[in-house]
């Protein structure tokens, strides 16, 4: 069924297409494929190109080499510590939430009674827009009336936790974890309904305890959500953008990538070309993830 | 289902009796957990409620986190009313209806053109849709955004006169993005149809619009409507694309407008919370109904192995 034998059948025939045929695979295949050119893929290529000019949208186009990529590293203040945000939320989403979502699944799998109260309700901060996430940690961070604060019965000298710069990034992945999990929890319910029983019971029979028939025997045949997992999980930190900016439009401790991106092209100074050097940062990082992700669906679809 | 799976599983010691007494604390520290983990998720949602029913000189004085003294849906009749929610709404039905619609419809037709006609180059347009698809947002927004401000439309089609500042952009970029990762699942799930329909199809002379329309279509209809419900609730969440394509307030989906919310009011949290709640409660009533499309769909993708 893969695209292999595919080619091997496809040359038998050569009766495949009537005309009517092909218009109907030219337009509807052109089109998905010219709007992914046109929406998708043009504009990255452009975004590239014009990293290496100095733009401001309105008047002449001007190459400029490298310059943007030099200023980008040593002459912009917000770029490391924005860049050093993204890799926290990276790590913090990878090694907290991701393993926090794979042990609910893991009890939940276990078959507990009411185990759809918890997957409903675990999972229903993904369906939330991450801008409503955002207030949401307003309402509960907020340094005077906050939930947090209330709780720690804080009044005299309550924590500004999402004003303190060296705090707020800590807030915000909490939030940002509180949808993350839920979503990881799912994919790994999914992978483990199908993992072939058979196999723990042969794990048990051989005298296997329970961390060992997950660790040595499930996990490795999750290998498939695991890739899937962390392909989201490293997609999501580098995307990372609505929570901050509702929160405040990613100052003051809360910069990212992607709001500097935002920010050099509809601020008030356009600047087209700095803001795509940032943009292609972000895009060379994520493109390693991406190939390495497709050579893996690649191999699965020969197996097939 | 999954509870005999479970006790299958257990391993069988020579006393099942001592196994049985002492797999009970177990199961309770298990419960203990994952309850305290639900409540710990489900408080945020409930605290947001709970503000905006609240009138604001009460919370700050009290905090949140105090017995209420007056509850009422002031906050919820003034998002409505005087910031005007129910025209967000339509803006983000505009946007959503037709982007889920059209995106569902392109999308499987390259499915089916992938999975079910062997062609050449199919791997390859595969990954050309679901490679862009994992592309950070950023990187294609400063183009477009000078492209949309170059492109004139009539005035009929928006009043900006040109692509930017006008739905179609939105639209538009919502169905390129997420062609990719609709593609992909439903490229997946055509591949586990029984081909014999088809080719029995293909005998009778049906051509290629036959298959797809009359034949496959309605055979992933579990799988269109999981992807439907999660495509909507991606778009209708959407802030980025709204945000940076759209100048106008009155032209923003209600995701986007309620950052505007606080533009106006800016201290008045409570309106905010009202704010959030009415954004939030549309994807949450589709995910109550439609919870098991939902992680269908999601799982379509993932847990294909």
């Amino acid at each position: 069924m893969s695209f292999i034998s595919g080619r091997r059948t496809g040359r038998r025939g050569s009766r495949r297409f009537t005309r009517r045929d092909l218009v109907v695979l030219g337009v509807l295949l052109g089109l998905p494929v010219l709007l992914d050119l046109a929406v998708v893929w043009g504009p990255t290529l452009a975004s590239v190109v014009l990293s290496f000019t100095s733009w401001d949208g309105i008047g002449d186009i001007e190459w400029v080499g490298t310059r943007n990529y030099t200023d980008l590293f040593t002459n912009y203040p917000q770029f490391w510590p924005a860049a050093r945000h993204n890799l926290l939320w990276l790590a913090f989403l990878g090694l907290v939430a991701t393993p926090f979502g794979l042990l609910l699944a893991v009890l939940i799998d276990r078959g507990v009674r009411f185990s759809r109260f918890y997957q409903s309700t675990l999972y229903m901060p993904v369906v939330l827009s991450l801008a409503v996430v955002g207030f949401i940690a307003q309402l509960v961070f907020s340094r005077d009336q906050g939930a947090l604060n209330a709780v720690l019965g804080d009044t005299d000298s309550p924590t500004d936790w999402l004003g303190d710069p060296d705090l707020n990034i800590w807030m915000i992945l909490l939030a940002a974890a509180w949808r993350h999990t839920g979503y990881v929890m799912i994919l790994y319910l999914a992978g483990l309904k199908a993992v072939d029983p058979s196999l723990k019971e042969a794990a048990a029979i051989d005298g296997a305890s329970e961390a060992q028939t997950f660790f040595r025997v499930v996990f490795p045949t999750l290998r498939p959500v695991n890739v899937i997992v962390g392909v989201i999980t490293v997609i999501e930190s580098l995307r990372a953008f609505d929570i901050v900016y509702a929160v405040n439009h990613g100052r003051n401790g809360l910069e990212l990538l992607s709001v500097l991106v935002t920010d050099n092209i509809i601020g008030e100074a356009s600047r087209i070309g700095f803001g795509s050097a940032i943009a292609v940062v972000l895009l060379t990082v994520s493109l390693g993830f991406v190939v390495t992700y497709l050579v893996q669906e690649l191999r699965g679809e020969k197996d097939r | 289902m999954t509870t005999t799976q479970a006790t299958r599983v257990r391993p069988a010691p020579s006393a099942p009796a001592a196994a049985r007494r002492r797999i009970r604390p177990g199961r309770l520290g298990v419960h203990a957990f994952l309850m305290a983990v639900s409540l710990a998720f489900l408080a945020p949602l409930l605290l947001a409620v709970y503000a905006s029913l609240r009138p604001y000189d009460e919370t700050s004085e009290y905090g949140y986190f105090s017995l209420p003294r007056h509850l009422s849906l002031d906050y919820y009749r003034q998002a409505f009313t005087d910031s005007g929610m129910t025209k967000y709404f339509v803006n983000t039905m505009i946007i959503a209806i037709p982007g889920v619609l059209v995106t569902l419809f392109l999308a499987s037709f390259v499915a089916f053109a992938l999975a079910r006609l062997r062609m050449r180059g199919g791997l390859v347009l595969l990954m050309l849709f679901t490679a862009g698809n994992l592309l950070p947002q950023q990187v294609i927004v400063t183009p477009l955004y000078v492209v949309f401000n170059r492109i004139p439309l009539p005035y009929w089609m928006s009043d900006s006169m040109t692509m930017f500042d006008s739905y179609w952009a939105v639209v538009l970029v919502q169905i390129g993005f997420q062609l990719g990762f609709c593609v992909f699942v439903l490229a997946n799930f055509m591949r586990t149809l029984p081909k014999e329909i088809l080719e029995a199809a293909v005998v009778d002379g049906a051509g290629v619009w036959t298959q797809f329309w009359r034949i496959t279509l309605p055979l992933c209809r579990p799988a269109l409507a999981a992807l439907g419900t999660l495509q909507f609730t991606w778009m209708y969440n959407d802030f980025l694309w709204a945000l940076v394509f759209i100048s106008d307030g009155d032209k923003l989906p209600v995701t986007s407008a309620l950052n505007n919310l606080r533009g106006q009011f800016f201290t008045d949290y409570n309106l905010l919370a009202a704010g959030s709640v009415i954004v939030a409660l549309p994807t949450l009533i589709v995910f109550l109904l439609l919870q098991r499309h939902f992680i269908a769909g999601l799982t379509l993708g993932a847990g294909k192995g």
